[in-house]
């Protein structure tokens, strides 16, 4: 009863001309981000992040998260014409897609991707509206000690997951940790790491990180080459779109299995829509009755996969709006976004600001159904922006980062320190340091410092306080644990297989 | 005998960092009478962070990984005319910087005829003006 009215609630914020709008702003931008390989949904919300702290809070998650979602749709079209993921997510699509589209099958490849995406997509905001709001009462009864554990295993798992090198992925979170301590400490106001400079008083703003990070290192290293791409043709008509019956048939199981598998790998930190979309696709082969068939151009092979990274969003919400942890560089961001708008994510977060979660929720509804109608009719439209020479849209995403952080500052010597973190983004990439673990330990930074202080002054300095609670205990040993594995060769095998695959 | 890798290198690099921090952390209050101080924190992930940088260089000091640096010079050229902009910001203006970047990335970076850099340049920051200061009221630069 309680979610009905919630959701009710959610329905009346969703159905607001104006935020119906930004829902549709947020999903066609989505889309064509997705569509646009080099340039994914963590770089595009951190560019527009500064823009937003024009609009209501409520519009703008609405927004962002339209773009999270849309990306996911947008993906498989690249994944399906090009062989090229529109962004990571879309990897497992490109093994059947592309092979469907040159059998000339393109359109219920693309058909049978929006499909998948707007059933999972639905289901994984139906986890999330079921999901979250218990998930929080439970963690009202969690206090510093539990809340430095969770975000320990948080940190712990985007480490085991990010990249080949758990070494590097742990200097990037060291990394993420101490930009995030810059400036004046809020227990005792001494000023740290701020090398003289009046400006870093009051730390580094997020913003700055981000976008250098994520959208100038992007851009730096997708111009080092100068070669276009070349995408097969989408065949016209919506008939010539949609899947035929026996595809919808054969789909069936993927539908479920990529929605359930997407969900709760997305409620996991650090494992993220990758992960669950080759899982997934896993699962589809290992259960086909026609398993000969994947990796030549089976239907359940786009299903799967697509079903399970669209599903993956609404799980991915689940521990960033309920405990604050997110599993990942656009959860990161999202959650930063609710921090800079006045927002306190965690426990509290749903009962404190039921117009905007239920908002959020049923506005991705919507946005699924928007992303339906949009994907099916105008798919042609959307592979056009993959025609969009690089010389016009690189430059513009260099002005965009500027304008965006000079806007939220007014200060030039932020425009400065967004070029230093745009030149150690793309260091990171060439270097294989993966950007996720550096985010999420500049977004949990400051909270893990906190909680870990706070906790200690209730143990007057014991550090037993950690390991006496059980909560605590057994979040801290499994964080040690992940940590431990690369000396175990057999899990670690099987981690870096995983990576590579 | 093979020269060190760019690991081997990354790994001074976040080492001479993480010793920064430790030295910086040791000059604050490490436990106080009210708790953990401003040098708590930062010790530790300095400590860590030496510790991990020293165990990156020693496993990949003969590894020599190949990192392939082709195009980065092509990026990196980017960026230096990015950094440039951004220094002229202050003297020209944000329309005018903006413009100058996307002729040279246009012009030099995609060898387009310098007739489509100056019309894509002229265009985008046309462009600009019209979304940011215009629609949105937002201040360039």
């Amino acid at each position: 009863m309680e979610i009905l009215s919630g959701l009710m609630q959610g329905f009346a914020v969703a159905l607001q001309p104006m935020n119906l709008l930004w829902c549709l702003l947020g999903v066609v931008l989505g889309t064509v981000v997705g569509v646009m390989p080099g340039l994914g949904p963590p770089a595009t919300i951190a560019m527009l992040l500064p823009l937003t702290f024009l609009m209501n809070p409520s519009s703008a998650i609405i927004m962002l998260a339209g773009i999270y979602y849309g990306a996911k749709y947008g993906g498989s079209t690249t994944a399906i014409l090009l062989n090229v993921p529109g962004e990571s997510a879309s990897v497992a699509t490109c093994i059947d897609g592309y092979q469907m589209a040159r059998k000339g099958r393109a359109g219920p490849a693309l058909g049978i991707a929006a499909i998948a995406s707007f059933i999972a997509g639905t289901f994984g905001v139906l986890g999330l509206m079921l999901v979250a709001p218990p998930l929080a009462k439970m963690a009202l009864a969690f206090s510093s000690p539990e809340y430095f554990a969770l975000m320990s295993l948080g940190l712990a798992m985007v480490v085991l997951l990010a990249g080949r090198s758990m070494i590097k992925a742990l200097l990037a979170t060291l990394v993420g940790l101490w930009i995030a301590g810059i400036g004046i400490d809020p227990f005792s106001t001494t000023a740290r790491f701020t090398f003289g400079s009046r400006e870093l008083l009051s730390g580094l703003d997020f913003v700055i990180v981000a976008i250098g990070v994520f959208a100038i290192g992007e851009v730096l290293a997708n111009m080092e080459g100068r070669e276009a791409v070349k995408a097969l043709p989408v065949p016209k008509g919506l008939r010539n779109l949609l899947p035929t019956m026996q595809d919808m048939k054969d789909s069936r199981f993927a539908f479920a299995n990529g929605s359930i598998i997407g969900f709760l790998i997305g409620v996991l930190p650090g494992a993220g829509s990758t992960i669950a979309s080759f899982i997934s696709y896993g699962v589809e082969k290992a259960v086909s009755r026609r398993p000969e068939e994947f990796g030549k151009g089976a239907v359940e092979g786009v299903a799967a996969p697509e079903a399970a990274n669209n599903s993956e969003t609404g799980g991915a919400l689940v521990p960033m709006l309920t405990l604050a942890i997110p599993g990942s560089s656009t959860t990161a961001i999202l959650l930063a976004a609710l921090v800079l708008w006045g927002f306190k994510p965690g426990p509290l977060f749903i009962p404190e600001n039921p117009a905007m979660f239920w908002g959020l929720v049923a506005s991705m509804y919507v946005g699924n159904l928007m992303l339906l109608v949009l994907n099916l009719p105008l798919v042609p439209l959307f592979a056009q922006v993959l025609r969009a020479p690089a010389y016009v849209l690189y430059p513009a995403i260099l002005g965009i980062s500027v304008v965006g952080v000079y806007s939220t500052s007014g200060s030039h010597f932020d425009v400065w320190l967004l070029a230093g973190f745009g030149l150690m983004g793309y260091l990171m990439r060439k270097l294989d340091y993966p950007a996720a673990p550096l985010i999420l330990g500049l977004v949990l930074g400051g909270a893990l410092e906190r909680a870990l202080r706070q906790s200690l002054m209730m143990s007057e300095g014991s550090l037993s306080i950690l390991v006496t609670r059980p909560i605590s205990a057994v979040m801290l040993s499994l964080a040690v644990l992940i940590l431990l594995i690369p000396l175990f060769n057999k899990f670690n095998h099987w981690r870096l297989r995983a990576l590579e695959k | 005998m093979k020269a060190p890798g760019a690991d081997f290198w990354s790994g001074l690099a976040l080492g001479g960092l993480g010793a920064y921090i430790v030295f910086e952390a040791s000059r604050w209050e490490y436990l106080g009478p009210d708790g953990p101080g401003p040098g708590f924190f930062p010790l530790w992930y300095g400590i860590a962070m030496v510790a991990l940088s020293l165990a990156l260089m020693i496993f990949t000091f003969k590894e020599n990984e190949s990192v392939d640096w082709t195009g980065a010079r092509r990026a990196l050229g980017a960026w230096a005319a990015m950094a440039v902009s951004v220094a002229a910001l202050k003297l020209l203006g944000f329309l005018i910087c903006f413009a100058a970047l996307t002729f040279f990335i246009v012009a030099v970076m995609y060898r387009r005829p310098p007739a489509v850099a100056a019309i894509t340049a002229v265009a985008s920051a046309a462009a600009f003006y019209m979304v940011f200061p215009l629609a949105l009221g937002v201040k360039l630069p």
